[in-house]
């Protein structure tokens, strides 16, 4: 049986959706460019009909498009692997990023539309006009139980305002994959967690196939 | 069944990661394996069930009515960690939605901006600063630690659904309220699926963030351990993801006050 933490875990997904790339996101402050990215996200989600009717592809190539430009996925995976970041060569991290990053995107993608009717609750920002390094908080509202709080870790960065941890009810996405990425190199080297990465992205692409050939 | 539960401790003994927060890893492991086969072959089709059969505001229903009748010992944990202005807010929305809300199935309370908390009395130790303790994992329980299985405990005889008489009744609303929340966590199920590499330490160690953030009512205390600026600048790296490179996760979470952040 599930724990309740399973709910928190795909929220989790919904967090990284939330960020789109709106014009002129190098000057917009931090919380406006969370609020915006996810309404225009959200929208996007709720009104398209391929969507609505389970085209994962679809849905992936919103998310690349309008998410990951905010996201710094260099150190999301550095912070993810952790003490044996120091350990692999530049080609070596240069892998770990992408296989991550494709994880990333698909479970962000599975997730998005069972949360697309959930409503959010942006909160005021806590923070200097000076930080460079701050968290964008927002909460999802669900009936019968607390809301559910996001918080993006950002930096501000030459392109604009970058995030590079979500956490979920307090879950670092970062810190969640450290345990699970620390096992894998310690049994298999940094070689073996690469490959593990692309056996599990490999097999979660066959799946959105089949699903598509279902159809 | 049998079967399978030699065939469980089988596994038990192999013990990959070794890691300090569950010395109890093969046991747990193995209860694991047990929940997922239990939720594989009855809990999740009976929830897919539910949720297929039921409309939306039917299940809402259901869950405010039992989140109504948890707002009473939200309250008192909520009074016994020193917070009576909290426990004032969870009396009242359970009035309000007892009256208003019709025993609770409408919860007028959010609306009116009484927002709902989330305690017990796991929590409510660990805000007296008890740690963790190793981490567990329970039949039909699940994730669990030895604080919130003693917590546990005093949620389920202080329960006024357990407590419920006639038996056939009281049975019905558990197994109603056990319904529901796996229910509302098949989507998520579903996407831990596609996230994790390994489901097991993937939720355990989700599990313990997520009480941590708990007991310090979702404002835990940072470890601040930051490296200079150039070094971070250096790798590419935020100077304040360098933390997450060299900080234990929750090495903090025993030692630090529930009040000094």
């Amino acid at each position: 049986m599930l724990p309740l933490i399973a709910r928190v875990a795909a929220v989790a997904a919904l967090a990284a959706c939330c960020l789109a790339a709106p014009a002129l996101a190098n000057d917009m402050a931090p919380d406006l460019l969370v609020k915006n990215v996810t309404l225009e996200v959200m929208d996007i989600i709720r009104s398209d009909k391929d969507i609505q009717a389970g085209e994962r592809k679809k849905v992936i190539s919103l998310i690349e498009a309008k998410v990951l430009p905010h996201f710094n996925f260099n150190a999301m995976t550095a912070g993810a692997v952790a003490r044996h970041w120091e350990k692999a060569t530049p080609e070596q991290r240069a892998r770990l990023i992408e296989e991550f990053r494709t994880l990333l995107v698909r479970t962000y993608a599975s997730s998005i539309a069972a949360y697309k009717d959930q409503k959010f609750d942006f909160r005021p920002l806590r923070a200097k006009p000076t930080d460079t390094d701050l968290t964008v908080t927002v909460r999802v509202m669900q009936s019968g139980a607390q809301p559910v709080q996001l918080e993006y870790d950002m930096e501000k960065r030459p392109g604009g305002w970058k995030v590079w941890d979500v956490r979920v009810a307090g879950i670092s996405l970062v810190a969640n994959y450290r345990t699970e990425f620390d096992n894998q190199v310690r049994e298999a080297g940094i070689e073996g967690l690469i490959k593990t990465l692309r056996t599990k992205n490999q097999s979660l692409e066959r799946a959105t196939v089949a699903g598509a050939e279902r159809k | 069944m049998l079967a399978a539960l030699i065939a469980l401790c089988a596994g038990c003994a192999t013990n990959g990661g070794g890691d300090p927060r569950d010395p109890a890893e093969g046991f747990n492991r193995a209860m694991y394996a047990f929940n997922e086969g239990f939720d594989r072959a009855i809990g999740k089709p009976v929830a897919t069930a539910y949720r297929d059969v039921l409309p939306d505001p039917v299940r809402d229903v259901v869950r405010n009515f039992f989140a109504n009748i948890a707002d009473l010992f939200i309250g008192v944990n909520n009074l016994l960690q020193g917070k009576p202005l909290d426990a004032a807010t969870d009396w009242t929305r359970f009035a309000i939605n007892t009256l208003l809300g019709v025993f609770g199935i409408f919860d007028f309370a959010s609306e009116m901006g009484l927002e709902k908390h989330d305690e017990d009395f796991g929590q409510t130790f660990g805000r007296w600063g008890l740690p963790d303790g190793a981490y567990l994992v329970w039949p039909f329980v699940g994730s669990s630690s030895v604080r919130d299985t003693a917590g546990l405990i005093l949620d389920f005889n202080l329960d006024p659904v357990v407590a419920h008489r006639p038996k056939g009744v009281r049975s019905f609303m558990v197994v109603t309220r056990a319904l529901g929340k796996r229910a509302d966590l098949l989507d998520a199920g579903r996407i831990l699926e596609e996230a994790a590499l390994d489901k097991y330490v993937f939720q355990r160690d989700a599990y313990l963030q997520r009480r941590r953030n708990q007991v310090y009512d979702g404002a835990p205390p940072r470890a601040e351990s930051e490296a200079p600026r150039e070094v971070s600048a250096q790798r590419g790296v935020p100077h304040s993801a360098l933390r997450l490179i060299e900080e234990p996760a929750f090495h903090d979470a025993a030692t630090a006050s529930p009040h000094g952040g």
